[in-house]
């Protein structure tokens, strides 16, 4: 096999190793939720069993990253694609440790009625899964348009967190025995809001690999 | 007598080179900053080594070679009837893949061409000799066996050896046509550094097969192929964003 495709085997099972990893994180917000809705704590404090794989993975991309670089030292768009990756993993490892965050939040939450609907921190968990899921495709897929949805989303999430921000300072305010809960949850979607502001970094590394320009958004 | 004391930057348009029916360059313009490194990479063939010679006119003998185009250092024509060509290789000096030392001593290379000047003062001589072969950074290795056989050197030092024989003229511009590609990594860092030091004063355009070489050491860098000037910018730009699909492939080695 000639050195030029050992090296594209190579990245390719980089990117293999990429998804796999962002597939965890998505597994991780979705059981987030879910165990949030459901009051579920033993699910809730599993995620954090998950993210120790999440940590395997970013580990052993990172070293699969330079092993590339120290041996192929490569250039042009080879370079793109190997710096990008090496700094999403940074990015991808955080959706780990924002869903199991919220994992032990729901495992020390007093096992209480909510005070109120969780439709808007639902809404932010779903929009948190699209957008890791595509943050990550619009690398493994060059799609730059893509990575601007992802970008644009994030706007969605930050309207949604000023929703359920103002949604339990009205019920502190109503009453103050709220406000234990409403801590808790003010916590859930401030992780959720992290999320989407990651999944904007591995979205602009996207973007620098398709156009050589990293850009802030 | 034609000036070479003022901005050293080159300037070439509309460069055409045909050895005989062979168009071994084809409209190529390029500005080369002074006191840069500049490299040009390209496949063998390409024309960049025959672009390298242009710019102190060894092409001059080479039979059926015929130039047009406009080749300016600063203000000097390169192909101007008035420009003495003596002058002109005095201040652009050249440096080979294949180190080429003289076969006489260390001293003797080094104070070639100050002699042919005309500087026959032994200690004007002693001193160009020290401060040439310091400028290369070979004088501590050379200082007490100056009147040995340069011959007798390595690989490595003899390259420096011809650097500093270069240096030994006050050129204003190097030309380096693969200088390395000779020597192991150890003489490989110290060329590298000297060219880090040299540019301080010195215009340098080299030629390189190295890519990580050209990242390392040069600020611009120029993509040939097939005689044409593909791309030429910001080496940073070039490894890593280059505009050209056919840069992109070379630098990667996805040609042939």
């Amino acid at each position: 096999m000639s050195i030029r495709k050992i090296f594209e085997e190579e990245l390719q099972n980089l990117k293999t190793q990429l998804v796999e990893m962002c597939r965890l994180t998505e597994q991780m917000i979705s059981d987030a939720i879910t165990a949030l809705l459901q009051m579920n704590r033993d699910l809730g404090k599993s995620i954090a069993q998950t993210d120790k794989l999440v940590d395997e993975y970013e580990m052993s991309i990172e070293k699969r990253c330079m092993r590339i670089l120290l041996k192929q030292q490569p250039v042009a768009r080879d370079f793109r694609e190997v710096s990008c990756a090496l700094k999403m993993i940074t990015d991808i490892e955080r959706f780990g440790d924002q869903a199991s965050d919220i994992g032990d939040l729901v495992y020390t939450m007093p096992g209480e009625r909510y005070i109120k609907k969780l439709t808007h921190i639902t809404a932010m968990g779903n929009l948190a899964i699209k957008m890791v899921r595509e943050s990550v495709n619009s690398f493994i897929k060059n799609d730059e348009n893509l990575a601007d949805t992802v970008i644009s989303l994030d706007d969605e999430m930050d309207e949604l967190f000023v929703t359920v921000q103002n949604e339990l300072i009205e019920l502190i305010r109503k009453d103050s025995s709220n406000a234990e809960q409403a801590i808790t949850l003010m916590m859930v979607a401030k992780y959720l809001e992290r999320i989407g502001d990651h999944a904007v970094n591995v979205a602009e590394w996207t973007k620098y690999n398709e156009t050589g320009v990293h850009l802030k958004y | 007598m034609i000036d070479f004391t003022g901005k050293m930057n080159i300037s070439v348009k509309d460069c055409n080179l045909y050895y005989g029916d062979f168009h071994a360059l084809k409209n190529i313009n390029i500005e080369i900053p002074e006191k840069q490194v500049t490299a040009l990479i390209g496949p063998s063939g390409c024309g960049k080594s025959t672009f390298l010679k242009i710019l102190n006119r060894m092409n001059d003998l080479v039979e059926d070679c015929k130039i047009t185009g406009s080749f300016k250092i600063g203000n000097i024509d390169i192909f101007d009837k008035e420009t003495d060509i003596n002058a002109l290789r005095k201040n652009v000096g050249m440096v080979f893949q294949k180190p080429n030392p003289f076969p006489m001593s260390i001293y003797d290379n080094i104070a070639f061409a100050p002699r042919t000047f005309g500087i026959k003062k032994r200690s004007e001589l002693d001193e160009i000799v020290e401060n040439s072969l310091r400028r290369a950074s070979i004088w501590d290795e050379v200082k007490d066996r100056l009147k040995k056989s340069a011959l007798g050197m390595s690989g490595g030092q003899q390259q420096r050896l011809c650097i500093a024989r270069s240096l030994a003229a006050n050129p204003k511009i190097l030309l380096m046509d693969e200088p390395t590609s000779a020597l192991d990594p150890i003489s490989t860092g110290k060329i590298e550094e000297l060219m880090e030091e040299l540019k301080k004063d010195l215009t340098i355009v080299i030629v390189t097969h190295n890519m990580q070489q050209a990242t390392r050491i040069a600020d611009n860098t120029a993509f040939f192929l097939l005689g044409e000037l593909i791309e030429y910018g910001a080496t940073d730009d070039i490894f890593s964003s280059p505009g050209d699909e056919r840069t992109e492939r070379y630098i990667t080695g996805r040609f042939g």
